[in-house]
């Protein structure tokens, strides 16, 4: 393992209380959601980690408690090196601190987590769904979401089935 | 009937996008279009809102999601052979390079390893395939500056690079031709002579292009000092990729993690410090010139053997084998039916797109199915740069600078 990652890795233990580890040569700390805010600013500002290379979630339900993960990864142009963040998040409606003033392309990530896996966070200028229409119920990447089981029209059922679609309602 | 038509903004429309335009849009002073859709120089289905003070832009507010195909939870339910497939799909215009990346993921997670030769041709396609993605770029590019020849050279030599395409896997562009462990099979013998054919033929066609737009007085006019985009801002921003190299940065994962032997080759990474639409078209051309540097080596020290890992519990035997060996035959079926279950945990890999970074987040938990899939595109990161880049020019830079983000659709709403 790389010395800096090393170093962030302890001064991560010492200061958000962090759990390590590492997978095929990925270092990654998970912290909880309230150092997420100190946790990347150290990154950025202390250990040169200049780029937000991207954020995303995890759904575990319904087989951890802990529902989501959300999973950061940071890369640093001047070490070359790339660091991993999860933070684990409880509920079906959780929230936590947006990294836009951090990182500014932070702010399409977590519009597209909001979007897709219902995660809000807290001081994001501008909290739209991003890829689903505006008027979209639910949030399509969650394990909880089913996929597809659209019922298909044929021309000898298609009024029959039609009676009974869910269309968006004006 | 004119008279009942109400062209002022309903208060509902107004309070969602109130925060994003100035004060000045609220009193009526600037006026809010809609550009998109369906509008030939968004480059696909992307809509913006601007904001505009007669010609010039105040607000530029981007809204994507038109091309939104749900590929990343379609994943989730396909086993990870089947799921390769629609990785061509996000990217298509750097299809060889999606599967690359999803190829690389995941035999990083399942600790695969992947003969030489089989590596050797996975440059050789991605590098052709960058080739051609640029190629799109530039002609798209010049057409938004009105220059049509541009755009009838630059198709036509794309469709070479097609043809190599079509020759090795028998598809154009949705390919599948890397797969999980090394290739779908071998190429053919004619491949090498086609590859040679373009080597020879493609520089003197990008020095036809530099003479028509490098010193052309109406296109530095149109790209100079236009979207000038600082390297400290790109960085916040998360820009990777051309526009990340024109800012002065010389960043290339290519260079900086190498995957899949780029380590062996030698290649400049253009850089240039203006930043500026100029510049990135620049970066863009003398990367065409490089990516036919890696070609011709990677063609030059093309080693033989096998093209696919001997792993049997995640790679399929060849088919001579199948009449053969019992053994054969039982992974054969094993690995079309049920699929393979890779060691659960998480892995990112990312290669040098055309577009920037493109990175694949897989996650398993040990079964057949990938668990979680997310793509971290590089369209997705550059476009969020648009508003900031477009901020007080004349609409007809925009469509340039549009252009100049290079962005594909399929890439941003996956």
């Amino acid at each position: 393992m790389n010395d800096l990652i090393q170093t962030i890795l302890t001064e991560f233990q010492k200061r958000f209380g962090a759990d390590v580890y590492e997978f095929r040569d990925e270092s990654s700390a998970i912290i909880s959601f309230e150092n997420i805010l100190p946790a990347a600013r150290a990154l950025r500002d202390e250990f040169a980690f200049n780029l937000l290379t991207e954020e995303t979630a995890v759904d575990y339900w319904p087989k951890q408690e802990p529902r989501f993960h959300v999973v950061y990864r940071f890369r640093s142009l001047d070490h070359n090196l790339i660091f991993g963040v999860r933070v684990p998040l409880n509920g079906n409606a959780p929230s936590m601190p947006s990294l836009v003033d951090v990182y500014a392309n932070a702010n399409w990530f977590e519009r597209e987590l909001w979007d897709m896996f219902g995660i809000r966070f807290e001081g994001h200028p501008d909290l739209r769904r991003l890829i689903m229409p505006y008027d979209w119920e639910g949030h399509p990447q969650r394990k909880d979401y089913p996929l597809g089981y659209e019922e298909v029209q044929f021309t000898f059922n298609f009024d029959e089935i039609d009676l009974r679609k869910p269309y968006a309602q004006e | 009937m004119t008279e009942n038509i109400d062209y002022t903004l309903s208060p509902v429309d107004l309070d969602e996008i109130k925060h994003l335009v100035s004060e000045r849009a609220i009193q009526g002073e600037t006026v809010l279009l809609n550009m998109g859709p369906q509008h030939p120089s968004t480059h696909g289905v992307l809509r913006l809102l601007l904001e505009l003070d007669g010609e010039q832009v105040i607000n530029c507010i981007p809204d994507v999601g038109f091309l939104h195909t749900g590929i990343e939870k379609n994943m989730e339910a396909k086993t990870y052979i089947k799921a390769e497939v629609m990785t061509d799909r996000l990217d298509y215009l750097n299809t060889v390079g999606n599967n690359l990346a999803y190829c690389l993921a995941l035999e990083k997670l399942c600790e695969l390893d992947v003969p030489p030769r089989a590596q050797s041709i996975r440059v050789i396609l991605t590098e052709l395939q960058r080739i051609a993605s640029h190629l799109i770029w530039l002609g798209t590019h010049a057409l938004d500056v009105a220059a049509m020849s541009i755009f009838l050279y630059c198709f036509r030599e794309r469709e070479m690079i097609m043809d190599i395409l079509e020759l090795v896997s028998g598809q154009r562009m949705m390919t599948t031709y890397i797969r999980p462990g090394g290739l779908w099979r071998d190429v053919p013998v004619e491949f090498e002579e086609a590859v040679r054919k373009f080597i020879v033929y493609f520089p003197p066609r990008v020095d036809e292009y530099e003479d028509l737009l490098t010193k052309n007085p109406l296109f530095m006019d149109r790209t100079k000092r236009i979207g000038v985009l600082p390297a400290e801002v790109a960085l916040q921003y998360g820009i990777t990729g051309p526009m990340l190299r024109a800012s002065g940065i010389a960043y290339d994962l290519r260079k900086t993690e190498p995957y899949s032997g780029y380590e062996q080759y030698d290649f400049q990474v253009p850089t240039f410090m203006e930043g500026d639409t100029y510049a990135r078209y620049l970066v863009r051309i003398q990367e065409m010139r490089e990516a036919l540097k890696i070609v011709e080596q990677a063609l030059n020290r093309m080693p033989l053997g096998p093209v696919r890992s001997n792993n049997r519990k995640y790679v399929p035997p060849p088919r001579s084998e199948l009449g053969t060996s019992m053994e054969a035959l039982i992974h054969h079926f094993k690995l079309w039916t049920e699929g393979f279950n890779p060691p659960s945990g998480s892995v990112y890999t990312a290669v040098e797109s055309p577009r920037g970074e493109l990175g694949v987040y897989l996650e398993s938990d040990g079964g057949p199915k990938p668990y979680r899939v997310h793509w971290r595109t590089p369209s997705f990161t550059n476009l969020q740069v648009l508003p900031y880049i477009s901020k007080g020019h004349l609409v007809a830079d925009l469509v340039m600078l549009i252009g100049t983000v290079d962005i594909v659709l399929g890439d941003v709403d996956r």
